[in-house]
């Protein structure tokens, strides 16, 4: 079996040229001034001070985060009802609901993004019915637009994570605690929550993630004059040509989503060691 | 209370479904439409679908989203078995290490991904397009490919190839025998989730194409700065196949069951 393990040499080749390269030319060029080749290597902080010194810049990150934010809080919020109903519904309609969530994800996301833009235009289909109530407003290019574009295109995620955390669940914990005298609120809070949190920060994991990031969501319910940082970043690359300063905002949002994904996993290990110590 | 409880969670899922599929259908019913609104349903016509299919670029977006999605399946698929068993039989460390460089595509942002390889293109002077596009493709599939193959080799009895090799098989009879058979379902749903990436992906593919080369994500991206009905069309052509195709892999293993178990009655 042993002579197997040659199998794995090529890709390691591979890898090194199609991912660590790649990254490293990211840094590379995050850490040089605009207009250098790469013979003439100069260190510099320039792309960052450039970034942190500038109000624009900061405010478009800010908004990002909390359009990123927003959008997890809503995803989870909307998404945890969805999971638990499945989770506790029978068998056979458990299957049914399921192919229900996943069948959007595995539409192209650009195309049911452009269908927003009809349904949320200002004599659109949503305005109709909110002028029914006398509430038309602007809907389309507006952060309600971003918001709702985000949500609806990552809450299947979240649905998925937290339903597969639920269906994992010890279910004579639930029992147990009902014996002992626990009422369904306190069975959901005290048990059933608690150990439903990893499938929740794995969830917010691939939620927060391509929401802090997208660009295309932004560009097409937002409008062109809508920006957040991934669009900075393309315009970095695709038309205003700085791949320097490019590099070094999509190095600070990798930061940032490594600092996020951090912290959400320092609350869960606080979580299940500390006062919900049902776990393990 | 219990049966008030669960008509409010019907009526919540029912909200959102219609959230979920009214982008959907009314892609499809817009797609009818005989005038340019997106807002207004006019009358039934199938000018769009004409249009489309006399459309040029529409027409090559389709094919090059179809050739570079088998391509990169098929290429991703084997790559990513191959290494799956490979890493298997490695040590831990390199084991350890070229599982973390894996995760990287799938745990970065794309857009970080995308101009990663924007920039290593450029710098080797290869023209952006066809190539570009697909050397991308297989690039973040086999991660997904490894990781849904690995899982099923762990799995794996080891003492099963040796075995076959006892019993007088070459390493690649015991490998293409024994081992991959075994490990077909992991291929399999690998294959579905690296055709599926490679179908769906828009940010990777915006930044490391060029020269005409557009797959149906960009070509929505672009056209949708103007209204044009025709997008319409095509996404609805997309989400019929992919409707099939899901309910057809999802029904055919319940019906396959539902004959066995009658087999087994009989």
């Amino acid at each position: 079996m042993r002579q197997f393990k040659n199998m794995a040499y090529p890709y390691m080749i591979w890898i090194s040229i199609m991912i660590v390269v790649p990254m490293f030319m990211i840094f590379m060029y995050a850490f040089t001034k605009h207009g250098n080749d790469v013979a003439t290597f100069w260190f510099t902080f320039d792309n960052f001070i450039r970034f942190f010194s500038d109000i624009i810049f900061i405010n478009v990150l800010k908004q990002s985060l909390y359009i990123a934010v927003i959008t997890t809080i809503i995803c989870i919020l909307l998404g945890y009802p969805v999971a638990y109903i499945i989770a506790n519904s029978k068998e056979k309609n458990k299957v049914f609901l399921i192919l229900l969530i996943t069948l959007p994800t595995w539409i192209n996301m650009l195309v049911r993004t452009y269908a927003w833009m009809g349904i949320l235009q200002d004599n659109g289909i949503l305005n109709n019915i909110l002028s029914l109530f006398g509430l038309q407003t602007k809907l389309l290019h507006t952060d309600f637009a971003v918001i709702l574009g985000m949500v609806y295109n990552f809450i299947p995620f979240m649905i998925l994570q937290i339903h597969t955390s639920l269906t994992k669940m010890d279910k004579s914990l639930i029992e147990a605690a009902s014996d002992l005298g626990a009422d369904k609120i306190q069975c959901f809070l005290k048990i059933i929550f608690p150990l439903s949190l990893p499938g929740v920060i794995s969830g917010i994991t691939l939620v927060f993630l391509p929401a802090m990031s997208s660009f295309f969501i932004p560009k097409l319910l937002g409008g062109g004059q809508y920006v957040l940082i991934g669009n900075v970043i393309e315009s970095q690359f695709l038309t205003a040509g700085n791949w320097n300063f490019g590099s070094a905002i999509s190095l600070i949002i990798a930061v940032i989503i490594m600092i996020s994904m951090y912290i959400t996993k320092k609350i869960e290990v606080k979580n299940s060691t500390g006062k919900g110590g049902i776990i393990h | 209370m219990k049966q008030s409880k669960k008509i409010g969670s019907k009526i919540y899922m029912t909200l959102i479904m219609i959230f979920f599929y009214l982008p959907i259908i009314y892609t499809i019913i817009f797609s009818f439409n005989s005038s340019r609104s997106l807002t207004k349903f006019e009358g039934f016509s199938l000018q769009w679908y004409e249009k489309m299919f006399h459309d040029s670029t529409m027409m090559e977006s389709i094919f090059y989203t179809i050739v570079i999605a088998l391509f990169a399946t098929l290429i991703s698929t084997i790559i990513g078995t191959i290494t799956a068993i490979g890493l298997s039989k490695s040590n831990r460390i390199l084991k350890g290490i070229v599982e973390q460089i894996n995760d990287l595509p799938i745990m970065n942002p794309e857009i970080v991904t995308g101009i990663g390889l924007l920039m290593f293109f450029s710098a080797l002077g290869v023209k952006k397009g066809f190539m570009t596009l697909l050397l991308a493709h297989i690039m973040f599939c086999i991660p997904y490919v490894i990781l849904s193959v690995s899982p099923k080799l762990r799995s794996l009895d080891p003492n099963l190839a040796d075995a076959a090799l006892d019993l007088g098989a070459t390493p690649w009879q015991a490998l293409i025998k024994v081992i991959v058979p075994q490990i077909m379902p992991g291929i399999i749903s690998g294959a579905l989730i690296a055709f599926t990436m490679s179908f769906d992906d828009f940010i990777i593919s915006y930044f490391v194409t060029g020269n005409g080369v557009n797959n149906i994500s960009i070509l929505v991206y672009t056209m949708s700065k103007r209204v044009n009905p025709s997008i319409n069309a095509l996404s609805s052509i997309i989400i019929v196949i992919i409707t099939v195709v899901l309910l057809f892999v999802n029904i055919i293993p319940i019906l396959k069951e539902k004959k066995e178990r009658k087999n087994n009655e009989t």
